[in-house]
């Protein structure tokens, strides 16, 4: 049998992949969630008809969101996750013992439901105690905080679709306030490749930059996102990714990993020209 | 209303079964189905241009509806409760002076609210009436012109026991609604009639939560925004009569303006949101209520701004308010309404409907989703912390009664000079003089010109108002009579 499925990753760019069987199709109130098995990939679930993540390379996204500014803020104790209700950047998360409270904000329950059914082992970060979900939207539930967490993990990967609002200036400067005077904020930061998603790439790091005092992007290499180039955000008051990265200190917590080294850290901030030039122009353009 | 019925949409199908017949065109418009001109195809899509096509049998004709548009009109009429329903394919300007050219003629007196659409006042250009102003209360807190008191309007109807019509807006932009059934009474008294500019009062009709509607209030005809709140294109409105007037007059003055081209884009966007608007629009505005309902509590709790609802009814000049509304006093803040509206659109690429002096209106419809909403208010929030600063001098004229010199028709060709806008204090305007939105008059054209009004004019150029209607748009000249 030829079953695909295909995700446009531009007009006239499309990235197919072989499908075994559809394990599961729903609508709810914010988006279409499928589940599919695939020789590839293994599992993956797709939102709108694209991939958010599959078992194969969700290992990059969880690894490079949490373990990057874990490495850098000496002392994190309370983490806001918005998006991430698979529960994979918990999973990350709880690995470190001196954090006391994860809160993940999914507005969307199915989506949090159909993780726990088909990809246990990324929902089981969920079960850990000191996490707990709120099924919100991610504006309200910063709304009025103030001073609150050491670091906000935004695990929304897509600036167009129900999660605009998390991609917005009213959100980094929500996030602003609601971090201690050192937190950091991690984001994912979209893929500067085409140009469609250029422009987006380039209208997230106007306004981090506008709204931190440190405001720096590294990026990893994952297949199944648009032309499999990723990068992510770190947006931070105090701490900078490289001069306050305490490798010693990480490496000596022995934790296993796939994707993530602390060379690697250093590397991942090592960006090709075209995309240090854009992210300077947008520097640039505040600064006139 | 008949339900069976409403889930017909016979301009909708007709245009189906034309489709389907593929018919050589050799008639306009001469881009023939988008095949003559392909950039166009491009940006509105083939199926957009393909019903771009022109009045004949089968699809009836709007200037003398016999068929298909006759048959959807009498449904339209049937869903809003009026006797009769006319497509209008040149907005709710053409409904309001519609109504304005079918109720009066040269030297009849009209009594209206000062807070009229220029398209009201427009139509006296045009006729030769003469405005009888009614003078809204202002609130002085939040600066906006209110509905009209029952008691300023049957003075105004003693005063002029010879003025033809009253034209009462329902509700404002605001949202804010007079009393409607007690102005349709005394008028009808009076043998005046009652015309109702609801550009933006369409919902009205399909919610019994919501303010009442013209025609169940007895109103003698009424202008519909179909495009606002009803969800059809931009540019297409209805204009509703109750059975107390002449509907072969009102034809004939329609079509002393109206296109003879009429487009069937509007025509079906007309028919199909009268179908939706008739099947699901009171589970649509219920929910469209909640929203801005929740936006309003959430805003309110933000501190500092003050998005007022259902608490500033006051049983007269305030005699109902549209819940779906979401207006927000910003001048708290330290903040004027242009101001934050330009914030929300500059900084936060969020677009609102307008920003006055003291006030935001933000504009919550059948398409919003409440995670729209979280977006507005996190933005709102955001503002307060970056932007918001001391409490300034308080501007509060918004409205500033007018003094009517000459008919707004003999001061628009009359002989004209261009002065220095400092120095026509004293002297008969003759243009217009409004910010836009919401494109209510300053000044009309007849109207004396106060040192007041120069000052608040020159006040909302600072603040960043758009300002529209005279020659120069500067504003730094006005047209006043010889």
């Amino acid at each position: 049998m030829d079953f695909w499925f295909s995700e446009m990753h531009t007009s006239n760019v499309k990235m197919s992949i072989r499908v075994e069987k559809q394990l599961f199709s729903g609508t709810s109130d914010f988006q279409r969630i499928d589940v599919f098995d695939s020789p590839e990939f293994g599992r993956f679930v797709t939102s709108d008809g694209s991939v958010i993540f599959s078992e194969q390379d969700e290992f990059t996204y969880d690894e490079m969101i949490v373990h990057v500014p874990m490495a850098v803020h000496p002392n994190v104790r309370k983490v806001l996750v918005i998006g991430g209700g698979d529960g994979g950047v918990a999973r990350e998360l709880s690995h470190y013992d001196e954090i006391e409270q994860i809160i993940v904000v999914e507005p969307d329950e199915m989506f949090v439901n159909v993780c726990r059914e088909f990809f246990p082992d990324n929902a089981k970060g969920l079960d850990d105690p000191r996490v707990s979900v709120i099924n919100r939207d991610g504006l309200r539930v910063l709304r009025g905080k103030q001073d609150e967490y050491d670091l906000i993990i935004n695990d929304s990967t897509d600036p167009f679709g129900h999660t605009a609002g998390l991609f917005t200036k009213e959100f980094y400067g929500s996030c602003f306030k609601a971090l201690h005077e050192d937190g950091i904020m991690v984001y994912q930061h979209g893929s500067p490749f085409f140009d469609e998603d250029e422009e987006a790439c380039r209208a997230m790091h106007r306004k981090a930059y506008k709204s931190f005092p440190i405001s720096r992007v590294y990026q990893a290499h994952i297949p199944t996102c648009p032309s499999g180039y990723w990068l992510f955000g770190f947006a931070s008051k105090k701490y900078h990714p490289l001069h306050d990265l305490d490798a010693a200190r990480w490496n000596a917590r022995g934790l296993k990993t796939w994707y993530y080294t602390t060379n690697l850290h250093t590397g991942a901030f090592m960006l090709p020209k075209y995309v240090e030039d854009l992210l300077e122009e947008e520097e640039g353009a505040e600064k006139r | 209303m008949d339900i069976e019925r409403q889930r017909s949409a016979p301009v909708y199908e007709a245009l189906e079964r034309f489709r389907k017949q593929r018919v050589v065109p050799f008639d306009v418009p001469g881009h023939k189905r988008g095949r003559g001109n392909p950039e166009l195809v491009k940006l509105l899509g083939e199926q957009c241009v393909s019903l771009d096509v022109n009045s004949m049998k089968p699809l009836d004709n709007l200037c003398h509806p016999v068929s298909v548009i006759y048959e959807a009109e009498q449904l339209a009429a049937d869903a809003f409760g009026a006797a009769h329903a006319y497509f209008m394919v040149g907005g709710t300007t053409s409904a309001v002076q519609s109504m304005i050219l079918s109720a009066c003629k040269a030297g009849d007196k009209i009594i209206m609210p000062r807070n009229v659409h220029r398209s009201a006042i427009n139509a006296l250009v045009l006729c030769g009436a003469e405005p009888v102003y009614v003078n809204p209360d202002v609130d002085n807190h939040i600066g906006i012109a209110l509905g009209t008191e029952t008691g300023q309007i049957r003075k105004a109807m003693d005063e002029n026991p010879d003025a033809v019509a009253v034209l009462v807006n329902n509700p404002t932009y605001y949202g804010i609604c007079s009393d409607l059934r007690s102005i349709v009474k005394l008028a009808h008294e009076r043998g005046m009639l009652v015309l109702a500019d609801e550009a933006h009062g369409t919902h009205l009709y399909f919610h019994e939560k919501l303010p009442v509607s013209a025609m169940e209030a007895g109103a003698d005809m009424a202008a519909i925004s179909m495009h606002k709140s009803g969800g059809s294109l931009t540019q297409s409105s209805l204009l509703l009569l109750n059975d107390t007037v002449n509907t072969r007059y009102v034809e004939q003055i329609i079509n002393l303006t109206q296109t003879t081209s009429a487009s069937y884009l509007l025509l079906s966007s007309l028919d199909i949101s009268r179908r939706n608007l008739a099947l699901r629009g009171r589970e649509s505005f219920e929910k469209v209520s909640a929203m801005a309902e929740y936006a309003r509590s959430e805003i309110n709790s933000i501190g500092g701004y003050y998005a007022y609802g259902k608490d500033i009814v006051n049983g007269g000049s305030i005699f109902d308010y549209d819940v779906t509304k979401l207006s927000v006093y910003t001048r708290d803040m330290g903040l004027t309404g242009i101001e934050v509206y330009d914030l929300l659109r500059d900084e936060y690429d969020i677009q609102i409907e307008f920003g006055d002096i003291g006030n935001i209106l933000a504009y919550i419809s059948i398409g919003d989703r409440i995670q729209d909403i979280e977006r507005l208010v996190g933005a709102l929030e955001d503002i307060k912390r970056l932007y918001s600063k001391p409490v300034s001098r308080q501007h509060n004229a918004e409205y500033i009664a007018p003094i009517v010199a000459a008919t707004p028709q003999k001061a628009f060709y009359s002989e004209k000079e261009m002065l220095p806008i400092r120095e026509t204090a004293g002297r008969i305007c003759g243009e217009f003089v409004m910010c836009y939105p919401p494109g209510i008059p300053i000044l009309a054209p007849g109207e004396q010109i106060t040192e007041e009004i120069i000052s608040y004019i020159l006040y909302a150029k600072e603040k960043g108002c758009s300002m529209q209607g005279p020659e120069d748009p500067e504003i730094s000249k006005l047209n006043v009579l010889i």
